[in-house]
C-alpha cells in the first residue's frame, strides 16, 4: 500500500497523554496526496484541532503512527503553514513585518533575510498585493478590519512558502460576503502553486466549495466517517455554488452531519 | 472633541497642583498652625531656597543612590520576571516566595543592612532595589506568561526556539507591562532610599530631613518632601515619556492611553 503526502495510519490521541485520559482521537485514518486540498468537517469538539496540532507534530499520537513527507512526525514540522480563526497577527509590528515573522525563524530564510532584506519585501508585498492588501503593509493589525487581519494571516502562513498548510476555521469569524471572498483568494494562491491544504471547518459550504476531499469526522472521540471526493470543476466561483452539482454536495454532508449528530 | 476639552485635560494637573499649594496656604495661614507643625508652602520654599546648596548635594545623593537602586531592580526584575514568566514550574515555585518578600516591611531590613554594609549609600541603594524590583517582576512575568496559545503553536510550528519565542514575542509583548511597571517602581525606589538614608545615613534627603526635624527647622523638613515629591515625578514624566515612544502600539496611539 502507498504512503501519502500525509498519512494517518489508525492513529489514537489522548488528552493529556495518561492512558485512561478520554480519547480526543480514534482511529484515524488518512491519506492526502501531494498538492491535495483536504477539508475536514464534523460537530464542535470532535478534535478537529487535535488532528492538526497532529499532523504539524506539535501533539505525539498516543498510539499508531503519523507520517509526513515518508518521514514519521516526532516534534514540530518546518515545513508548515497555520492559521487560526483568531489571526494573531503581532500588535507591535507593521502588516508587512508580521507577514515576515517566518521569515526571521525558519531556515533558509532565516540566515538570508539580512542580507536579502529587500528580496523578501518585496515577495511578501506581492503576496499581500494578491490578498488585497497593497497599500496596507505598513499598517498596524489595530488599523486593519477583521477580514484583512485574516488576510494578513493567511500572508503570514503562507510567505515561507509551505508544503503543507493548516488552516483551522480561518474564516469562522468573517461576514459571509468577506468569507467567500476569501475562498476565492486561498483558492487562486493555491492555483498557482499547489500546497497540500488541511482545512478545518464548521462550514459545509466552504468545504464544498474549496476542497478535492472532504472528511467527515463523527462525535468526540472523533473518527472518520466518510471521506467525500469532490469532482466539481476548477477554478470554482460564485456561479458554482448556484450549480446543482454543489447543491447536491452540500447536501450529501449536511445529511451526514445530521447522522453524526443523531448517533 | 472640542478645543476647550483637550485644554482642560492638557492643564487641569498645573490647575489641581497649584490649587492644592493655594489650599495648603490659605488653610495654614487662616487657622494660624504654627509654623512647628505645618509651615506654610511659601515658607518651605524659602527654605528651599535659603539651604539650596545643601539641598542640591543631598538631591544630588538621593537621585543617585535611588537610580542605583532601581538599575539594579530593573536587571533583575526583567531576569527573575523572564524565569518566572516562561516556566509553570518556576512560577508555582518563586510566587510564595515573592508574595512573602513582598509583605516584609523593608524598613525591618535597613538594620540587617547597615550590619552587614555600615552606614551609608550602600543600604539605601540596596533598599531602593528590595522595594522595587518586586512589580517589576510581576508585570513581566505577567506579560510573558498570557501568551496566546494559537501564537505559540504558530511559532512552534515553524520551529522556533524558546528563545525565539522570547526574543520575537515574548519581551515586545510584555514591553507595555514592563513600562508600567517601571513607573510604579521608581516611586517606589525614591521611598526606599529616602528611608534607609532617614535611618541610617549621614548623606541624602532622608538624611537632611531627618536633621532638620531634630533642629524643629520644619520648613526645610518640608522643603525636602517637596523635593523628594517633585523628584519622583519627574522621573515618573520620563518612564511615561519613554513607554509612549516604545509601546506606541499598546495605547492605539492615544497619548493619553
Amino acid at each position: 500500500m502507498s504512503v501519502g503526502f500525509v498519512d494517518l495510519d489508525h492513529v489514537k490521541l489522548r488528552y493529556g497523554g495518561e492512558d485512561d485520559a478520554p480519547l480526543a482521537l480514534d482511529e484515524t485514518s488518512m491519506k492526502i496526496d501531494k498538492g491535495e486540498f483536504v477539508a475536514v468537517v464534523g460537530p464542535s469538539g470532535c478534535g478537529k484541532s487535535s488532528l492538526l496540532k497532529l499532523v504539524s507534530g506539535l501533539m505525539p499520537p498516543s498510539e499508531g503512527n503519523v507520517i509526513v513527507n515518508d518521514q514519521e512526525v516526532t516534534g514540530p514540522l518546518k515545513i508548515v503553514g497555520m492559521a487560526f480563526q483568531n489571526p494573531t497577527l503581532l500588535p507591535w509590528r507593521t502588516t508587512l513585518k508580521n507577514v515576515l515573522l517566518p521569515l526571521e525563524i525558519v531556515e533558509p530564510y532565516r540566515g538570508r533575510l539580512r542580507g536579502e532584506r529587500k528580496i523578501f519585501e518585496e515577495k511578501a508585498m506581492q503576496l499581500l498585493a494578491k490578498v488585497g492588501l497593497g497599500g496596507f503593509e505598513h499598517k498596524h493589525p489595530w488599523e486593519l478590519s477583521g477580514g484583512m487581519q485574516q488576510r494578513a494571516s493567511l500572508c503570514r502562513s503562507l510567505i515561507h512558502e509551505p508544503d503543507l498548510l493548516m488552516l483551522d476555521e480561518p474564516f469562522g469569524a468573517l461576514d459571509a460576503f468577506t468569507r467567500e471572498e476569501l475562498w476565492d483568494i486561498l483558492q487562486g494562491l493555491w492555483l498557482e502553486r499547489p500546497f497540500t491544504v488541511i482545512l478545518v471547518t464548521h462550514d459545509l459550504r466552504e468545504a464544498a466549495y474549496l476542497a478535492d476531499t472532504i472528511y467527515v469526522m463523527s462525535k468526540r472521540p472523533g473518527r472518520i466517517l466518510v471521506r467525500q471526493k469532490n469532482t466539481l470543476p476548477r477554478p470554482r466561483d460564485q456561479e458554482t455554488t448556484f450549480s446543482q452539482d454543489f447543491i447536491d454536495l452540500v447536501h450529501v454532508l449536511k445529511n451526514h452531519i445530521r447522522d453524526v449528530r443523531a448517533a | 472633541m472640542s478645543r476647550k476639552r483637550f485644554n482642560a485635560t492638557r492643564y487641569s494637573p498645573w490647575i489641581a497642583s497649584i490649587g492644592l499649594f493655594v489650599l495648603w496656604e490659605v488653610l495654614v495661614r487662616g487657622l494660624r498652625v504654627p509654623v512647628y507643625i505645618v509651615p506654610t508652602p511659601s515658607a518651605s520654599l524659602e527654605a528651599a531656597w535659603t539651604f539650596r546648596d545643601a539641598i542640591w548635594m543631598h538631591a544630588a545623593q538621593t537621585l543617585a543612590t535611588t537610580l542605583a537602586g532601581f538599575a539594579i531592580a530593573v536587571v533583575f526584575g526583567v531576569v527573575l520576571g523572564a524565569l518566572v514568566g516562561s516556566s509553570r514550574a518556576i512560577y508555582a515555585a518563586a510566587n510564595p516566595i515573592l508574595i512573602g518578600f513582598n509583605s516584609v516591611p523593608k524598613v525591618a531590613l535597613v538594620p540587617v543592612l547597615v550590619m552587614w554594609f555600615g552606614i551609608g549609600s550602600v543600604p539605601a541603594v540596596l533598599t531602593a532595589f528590595l522595594i522595587s524590583f518586586f512589580p517589576i517582576v510581576v508585570n513581566v512575568a505577567t506579560g510573558l506568561a498570557t501568551l496566546e496559545p494559537e501564537l505559540r503553536d504558530v511559532l512552534r510550528s515553524l520551529g522556533a526556539s524558546r528563545l525565539d519565542v522570547l526574543l520575537k514575542v515574548g519581551f515586545p509583548r510584555s514591553l507595555p507591562f514592563f513600562f508600567a511597571s517601571l513607573k510604579v517602581a521608581v516611586t517606589l525606589a525614591f521611598v526606599g532610599s529616602v528611608m534607609s538614608e532617614t535611618v541610617a545615613s549621614n548623606v541624602g534627603m532622608g538624611y537632611l530631613m531627618m536633621s532638620a526635624s531634630s533642629k524643629f527647622n520644619m520648613p526645610l523638613v518640608f522643603a525636602g518632601l517637596l523635593v523628594i515629591a517633585a523628584m519622583g515625578v519627574a522621573m515618573y514624566g520620563v518612564f511615561s515619556a519613554i513607554e509612549l515612544r516604545s509601546t506606541r502600539w499598546a495605547t492605539r496611539g492615544s497619548p493619553t492611553g
